[in-house]
């Protein structure tokens, strides 16, 4: 068990993570997606903060895990109320804001 | 504040007559011309009285300081400075009186001459500012303010001689005077860029570096680059004072009215040059550019003669006189290339008072017959115009150069001059010249008024009314032609005048050096005098000559035209030069215009490359950004996710 293994898992998940932001049309999933990232790089975080014998990877684990619960709360407030706008979660029903220009 | 006031009053002038100019345009109604006309004569009579009191300690207490009068800084930046100021030395009296007198004359007799024209106050308007343009020339103390003057008259020039505009030709001739000494400007203009680029360097802060008095003093610095501003300089005077290669406006320039001619082209803007070459003495002589100097003297020796010839045949009384200023610019010319600046201002203060003369004299034969100035169809006027007659008859024997008129001791200092300063080649082409024009003056007098009237001939419809002649035109000939007379005396050489008790008060006057001379002193005198007696001959014989042929042979001019076909053709087609630059000069830059700037710079590359082109890129680059913004929130997190990748390379690489 060498940091390398560490670094790897997380990169592993990372990616994942990434791929179902990527290319996931739920918005849930997305999130789902998101929250993996998340705790990607917490798992980077610790296993260096191991590495080094210090608190600070840990502290700044700690701020990820906060912040991605803050995430989570206000990404779900916002996937509620687009599901109250068109009764669905795929985000292919939500692309008002593209912009075509208009070839003269 | 003499001077201030010199310049300001024709400027007064001009702003008054050009305000009753819009009032009369604005309601319709032309003001009364006794009005414009005084403001128009008492502005510059004024001026020209001022002139004289500024004048007097010069001519009675032989003042020698200049008189200097600072108006305001103009220019100030770093320790670069010109300020607009004023001097009047011996130098710009001679100027400012010819100007200012003759001038004053000239607005005088255009009372008389323009009376009925409807642009009578814009006249008025033009010619008080192109006096006043003048006087700043004159009276400057620096090249850039003399070059303020200098393309004023440059402007009023192409106003006077445009004046009727709603004739496309004239305004053309007024576009051509313009353009053409714009090139000379040009030349002017590097010329003082040169110096600039040369006192420049060492200037202290507060040194009026262009002040004429400034540059006699460091005109030792100036000497690795005397050859060129002096070529650059005389650029500029060949297309004011009319030589070769630039003098082909001025022929073109008789479209304006004929007091015109006679105040541009006889008194003052073709004067310019040489005044400007005689100011600069200093840099104009032989150990500083010798070369230039001879270039000068040649090209006013062969400006004398070329113009001279193509005289011989004009029959437009105006082109006659015309292509006569040409010619005796070219002696003036040649007296500054050979160092006798004396002589050459001596000679343009002769000219502008008999060329004044003899261009007004002609306006008054144009005006009489109403506007016909072909003098094949004209003769015998002698009876009808007799003021008129003798009038122009003694200019023209001042101009022919025959004793004792101004002319002939003007233009003989200068061919004395010439001789003596070896210029032999010189000296005979000046000479043949001067032949030249004693014969074409009197083949005008003899034609003109002279031999039986032909205007019956051709079916003249006013052949019997000729119009009289007002009093403030022929008052102004008598007057000019008074000092056609005695304008000369002043400079009767010694070698002559000595035994009648004449001092040569010239020479005094303008005790600037002449080139070397090979001789004694009494060789001199005995040479002078042996010059002076063969030229008067000379212009005598010329006289009688034309005389003779045009009253008892008039078939002979017609003979001879018909023999030597070709050169005739040549000279009446005065030497093909304005076709010559046309097909040189003129149509090349049309042609390169029309097609290499116009249709392949700007049509070809600017247009298509770069501004179509432009375009074209733009709407292509948004056609392809434009796919990445597709609404795909997966798609902008994956570009977010490759930026923050690039980045962050970047960043560590």
């Amino acid at each position: 068990m060498t940091l390398n293994h560490y670094l790897v898992l997380s990169f592993i998940l990372f990616i994942l993570g990434f791929a179902v932001l990527s290319l996931r049309r739920n918005l849930l999933i997305m999130l789902m997606g998101v929250e993996i990232m998340l705790n990607a790089v917490n798992i980077a975080l610790v296993a260096f903060s191991r590495l080094h014998q210090g608190v600070e990877g840990q502290m700044a684990a700690f701020f990820v895990i906060v912040l991605a619960a803050a995430e989570a709360g206000v990404g779900l407030a916002i996937v509620i109320a687009l599901f109250r706008k068109r009764a669905s979660v795929q985000t292919h029903m939500f692309m008002d804001l593209r912009d075509r220009v208009t070839r003269s | 504040m003499d001077l201030a006031v010199i310049l300001l009053l024709p400027l007064l002038g001009s702003l008054l007559n050009g305000a009753f100019a819009v009032k009369a345009s604005v309601t319709k109604r032309p003001l009364p011309e006794l009005l414009i006309a005084i403001v128009g004569v008492l502005f510059p009579f004024l001026s020209f009285l001022i002139a004289v009191k500024a004048s007097l300690p010069f001519l009675l207490n032989g003042q020698l300081a200049p008189t200097q009068e600072h108006l305001f800084d103009w220019v100030v930046s770093g320790p670069f400075s010109v300020s607009a100021s004023l001097l009047l030395d011996r130098l710009s009296v001679v100027m400012v009186l010819v100007v200012t007198g003759v001038g004053t004359l000239i607005h005088f007799y255009s009372r008389g001459y323009m009376h009925g024209d409807a642009g009578f106050a814009r006249y008025y308007c033009y010619l008080n500012l192109f006096l006043f343009s003048m006087l700043v020339l004159v009276l400057a103390d620096n090249l850039l303010f003399l070059f303020v003057g200098w393309e004023g008259v440059g402007l009023c020039s192409y106003l006077l001689i445009g004046f009727y505009f709603t004739d496309a030709d004239k305004a053309a001739a007024g576009k051509k005077a313009f353009v053409v000494n714009r090139i000379g400007d040009f030349g002017f203009l590097i010329g003082l860029f040169l110096i600039l680029g040369q006192l420049g360097m060492s200037v202290s802060a507060g040194e009026n570096i262009l002040s004429f008095n400034y540059l006699m003093q460091h005109v030792e610095q100036l000497a690795p680059v005397a050859g060129w501003v002096t070529f650059c300089l005389f650029l500029g005077a060949t297309g004011k004072s009319a030589q070769i290669p630039l003098y082909v406006w001025l022929p073109d320039a008789m479209a304006g009215p004929t007091p015109v001619s006679a105040l541009i082209h006889a008194a003052t803007m073709v004067t310019a040059g040489v005044y400007m070459m005689v100011r600069l003495f200093f840099l104009f002589n032989y150990d500083l550019a010798p070369y230039t100097m001879q270039l000068i003297a040649t090209v006013g020796a062969a400006t004398a003669l070329f113009a001279a010839t193509i005289g011989l045949v004009q029959n437009d009384i105006k082109k006659v006189l015309a292509y006569s200023t040409v010619s005796q610019l070219g002696y003036m010319v040649l007296g500054v290339g050979v160092g006798a600046y004396g002589a050459a201002i001596f000679h343009l203060m002769t000219h502008a008072f008999f060329k004044a003369c003899l261009f007004l004299g002609a306006g008054a034969v144009i005006h009489a017959l109403h506007h016909e100035q072909d003098i094949q169809k004209m003769g015998g006027l002698k009876s009808k115009l007799p003021v008129v007659f003798v009038t122009f008859t003694i200019a023209s024997l001042a101009i022919a150069g025959i004793p004792p008129l101004a002319g002939f001791f003007s233009k003989d200092e200068i061919l004395f001059q010439t001789y003596v300063t070896g210029h032999r080649y010189l000296y005979t082409v000046a000479f043949i010249a001067a032949g030249f024009t004693a014969f074409y003056m009197f083949r005008l007098v003899a034609l003109t008024f002279l031999g039986k009237s032909s205007l019956e001939h051709h079916g003249h419809h006013h052949a019997a009314h000729v119009q009289k002649v007002p009093f403030s035109m022929q008052s102004v000939l008598v007057v000019l032609a008074l000092l056609s007379v005695v304008g000369g005396w002043v400079g009767i050489p010694d070698a002559l005048g000595h035994g009648l008790g004449l001092h040569n008060y010239w020479q005094a006057w303008l005790p600037f050096g002449v080139g070397e001379t090979s001789l004694e002193g009494h060789n001199v005198h005995s040479l002078e005098i042996e010059l002076a007696f063969i030229s008067a001959l000379w212009g005598a014989l010329f006289v009688g000559l034309a005389i003779y042929i045009y009253l008892k042979k008039p078939a002979w001019p017609q003979n001879c035209a018909q023999k030597l076909k070709w050169v005739y053709a040549l000279l009446r087609e005065k030497y093909f030069i304005d076709e010559i630059y046309n097909a040189l000069i003129i149509q090349p830059i049309k042609s390169v215009s029309q097609y290499v700037l116009a249709k392949f710079c700007d049509q070809g590359i600017i247009d298509t490359l770069f501004i179509k082109g432009l375009a074209f890129f733009t709407q292509v680059g948004g056609g392809l950004v434009n796919r990445f913004q597709n609404g795909s929130v997966n798609a902008y997190v994956l570009y977010f996710f490759v930026a923050l990748i690039g980045l962050l390379t970047w960043a560590l690489v």
